[in-house]
């Protein structure tokens, strides 16, 4: 379901699937991969993606690095790409030049009470759900300044990082920072819902990625798998399951790929952004829950086994859904700015792409 | 290890935006002058043969036809936006709707020169309406079991048998109608079956009026008896309309009028939501729109694989299946969320209502007109392969 025939994403297809595999990460049962993946991301620029060169970064097109995410979303990538490269873009419009190394960012949570920054420049505050949290070495925290908004660059090793994990696995951190004294600190023209927003895509993206592998993997197990004399992909009740999956995946693809049309064109403000990135994450979340259940039915008891791959991809799509705002969240900020502009403007604003 | 299912992205010219405008203009006028009230869905009834004329003026009838019948060579986009803004207006188009988005690209395919000369530049300028002769009692769905027949005669063919639920046959000027002229093979159950274009006013044709379950009178029987048909009215290959009857099906699966038909209830629960809504409603809708927006957005980019001249086939089939079932269910939603909202002074309440009430008579058939969900899924199903 490739939409883009971009060479960067091409590459990113083929590094997760001989340095990523699902199958070969369960098979082996170590986190030895991760050691091995994460130069080579780095060395060809992707976690630095939204980083311009000015900034230490790669300054790849945002569309593309958009369509990475989708990449890593089909191999249920369990490493903090999305996180790194959402870091970078958050220092990036503070002017802050991106480290190396894996990075996240806090808040994740578009409900969380305000990190601080005092006068005297120390960081405050406790946020949860940190997606990566325990795995990176840096953090890009959006904090309130005494004259506004600030991002900072924090070393992890400063703050207090709390162990967890997320539905799909992968570390969910609450982090703290208690008088925190920030690598740097900058001003920045931006609001927190900005970094929800461009998050909410990222996900979108992933899920909608790891749609289309859930679509793929249900497609050839029923080709596959026999049951009553036949394939059950014979039997018509399976077919329109798999037709109402493949209708979700579409979907899901469909409108992930028209938000980060969006944000690449416009930026992360104006209604048309709030429009798009908002029904991203509230439909790509909605696919999930129906795509997952749908491959999960299809799959049988395998696919609940541990041993398959169909859980790296149903767990994290459905975790996904959590990070930078549910799908309740956003339906409830699009609702809210539905009303105010009244039914004479949503046309109009549906229409205006 | 992925499957070939494409939803690009796909940003609308400048140039269609300019047009939107003029269309929006001209509707606006239209409105002013009494000629429909887009609260009430049948309101232009009486005024649908002149109102098609209009848009014919205007150049918004065939206007991707070829220049030499008329059309004006335009894009799918551009067409593709006229046809959303006549739908979110519920403007009076059931003149000229089936002609510009089925009939007249069949005539442009496989009709004689003669015919697409004589007919085309006259449903251009909104002068015809055409209606569609696929149902029959005993054939819905299942197409290849049409019983009514074409038989040789000297100079063309007669026609006899029934049709049945064909909306608007009463009013229309022409059908292209679907025929047996020999039995199904063995080899290919599909063989046998002709398409016609049949001039409503030839005699033998008896149209009766069957009533909707939304008080609409718009379907009717049509009964032939010995109707002649001139030779020159076979559309396409005799005994072979099979394989035509599926390729413009992309066209007519996946327009904005698959998804928009209940747009109305959407935008009435807005407006009685007021500015500040209970968070529960605010989530109702705000879901709604970023539902409505994805189907747009995949509806728009088939378009754009349209006019690419390439056929989407399966993503259309995906469009009309999540289209049609989403706006089934929107008057149910808007239904259940109104409870939520206080009522008003004024009778913006009673309206919504009357609206609402249209739609939920309405909704049963959005699924099944046109191609019902599980042939829609069947379709899908071949196109990932399974069958």
């Amino acid at each position: 379901m490739a939409d883009t025939d971009s060479f960067i994403v091409e590459m990113a297809d083929r590094m997760f699937a001989g340095l990523a595999d699902p199958q070969t990460i369960i098979l082996s049962r170590s986190d030895a991969w991760k050691q091995r993946l994460w130069p080579e991301l780095e060395q060809t620029g992707l976690t630095l993606a939204w980083v311009p060169e000015a900034l230490g970064g790669a300054g790849a097109p945002m569309e593309e690095a958009f369509g990475v995410l989708r990449a890593a979303g089909r191999a249920a990538l369990a490493a903090p790409l999305a996180e790194t490269m959402l870091a970078g873009w958050l220092l990036a419009q503070a002017n802050i030049a991106a480290p190396s190394g894996p990075m996240t960012v806090v808040p994740a949570t578009p409900d969380a009470a305000p990190l601080t920054i005092d006068s005297r420049g120390r960081l405050g505050g406790c946020a949860r759900q940190v997606p990566f949290g325990a795995e990176a070495g840096h953090f890009a925290v959006l904090a309130q300044g005494p004259d506004g908004l600030a991002v900072a660059l924090v070393r992890a090793a400063d703050a207090e990082v709390a162990p967890g994990f997320g539905l799909g696995g992968d570390p969910a951190n609450t982090v703290s920072f208690t008088d925190v004294v920030p690598v740097r600190i900058a001003a920045v023209d931006l609001a927190v819902e900005d970094l929800m927003l461009m998050g909410a895509v990222a996900r979108a993206q992933q899920i909608a990625g790891a749609l289309e592998t859930m679509l793929a993997l249900s497609v050839r197990y029923a080709m596959d798998r026999v049951a009553f004399e036949k394939p059950i992909a014979k039997f018509q009740a399976v077919q329109h399951n798999l037709a109402r999956l493949g209708g979700e995946a579409a979907a899901a693809v469909a409108v992930a790929a028209s938000a980060a049309d969006t944000i690449s064109e416009t930026g992360v403000t104006g209604e048309a952004a709030l429009l798009e990135a908002a029904s991203a994450k509230i439909r790509a979340s909605e696919a999930a829950e129906t795509g997952a259940a749908i491959a999960h039915q299809t799959h049988g008891a395998i696919g609940f086994t541990d041993e398959h791959i169909l859980h790296r991809l149903t767990l994290r799509a459905l975790g996904w859904r959590d990070d930078f705002g549910n799908e309740t969240w956003w339906s409830v900020r699009l609702g809210q700015f539905v009303a105010t502009g009244g039914d004479q403007r949503l046309w109009p604003l549906l229409a205006s792409r | 290890m992925t499957i070939a299912l494409r939803f690009d992205p796909l940003r609308l010219p400048p140039r269609c935006q300019e047009l939107r405008r003029e269309v929006r203009a001209f509707l606006a006028e239209e409105i002013a002058n009494g000629v429909f009230d887009p609260e009430h869905p049948e309101s232009g009834s009486a005024n649908a043969d002149a109102f098609a004329r209009r848009v014919g003026e205007r150049g918004w009838i065939g206007m991707t036809w070829p220049k030499k019948y008329g059309g004006g060579e335009r894009s799918f986009l551009e067409r593709y936006v006229v046809t959303e803004e006549m739908c979110i207006a519920r403007a009076p188009t059931r003149r000229f709707f089936v002609v510009d988005r089925q009939s007249g690209p069949t005539l442009i395919r496989y009709g004689s020169e003669a015919i697409r000369q004589s007919i085309l530049p006259r449903a251009v300028r909104g002068e015809l309406c055409f209606c569609i002769g696929m149902s029959e009692p005993g054939s819905g769905s299942d197409l290849f079991a049409v019983q009514s027949r074409a038989t040789r005669t000297e100079g063309g063919w007669l026609l006899n048998g029934s049709k049945i639920w064909t909306s608007n046959a009463h009013q229309a000027d022409y059908m292209i109608g679907l025929f047996r002229t020999a039995p199904p093979t063995k080899e290919n159950r599909r063989h046998g079956l002709t398409s016609f274009l049949v001039d409503m006013k030839t005699p033998g044709i008896v149209c009766n009026r069957i009533g909707m379950m939304t008080g609409q009178r718009d379907f009717n029987e049509v009964a032939f008896t010995d109707v002649f048909i001139p030779d020159d009215h076979v559309i396409g290959e005799i005994d072979g309309a099979w394989k035509q009857a599926t390729s413009e099906l992309a066209y007519e699966r996946s327009g904005p009028e698959r998804f928009l038909e209940t747009y109305g209830a959407l935008a009435g629960l807005t407006r009685i939501a007021g500015a500040e809504p209970d968070v529960r409603v605010a989530a109702g809708l705000g879901r709604l729109t970023a539902q409505v927006h994805t189907l747009r957005r995949m509806s728009v980019s088939v378009a754009g694989m349209l006019e690419q001249g390439r056929e989407p086939v399966v993503e259309a089939a995906i469009v009309k299946d999540l289209g049609t079932l989403w706006e089934q269910a929107l008057p149910q939603r808007a239904r259940e969320l109104s409870a939520l909202i206080p009522a008003s002074d004024d009778d913006s309440r009673e309206r919504f209502g009357q609206r609402l009430s249209y739609y939920l008579k309405a909704a049963p058939k959005l699924t099944i007109q046109g191609g019902t969900t599980e042939v829609l899924r069947g379709i899908i199903a071949r196109g990932l392969g399974l069958r």
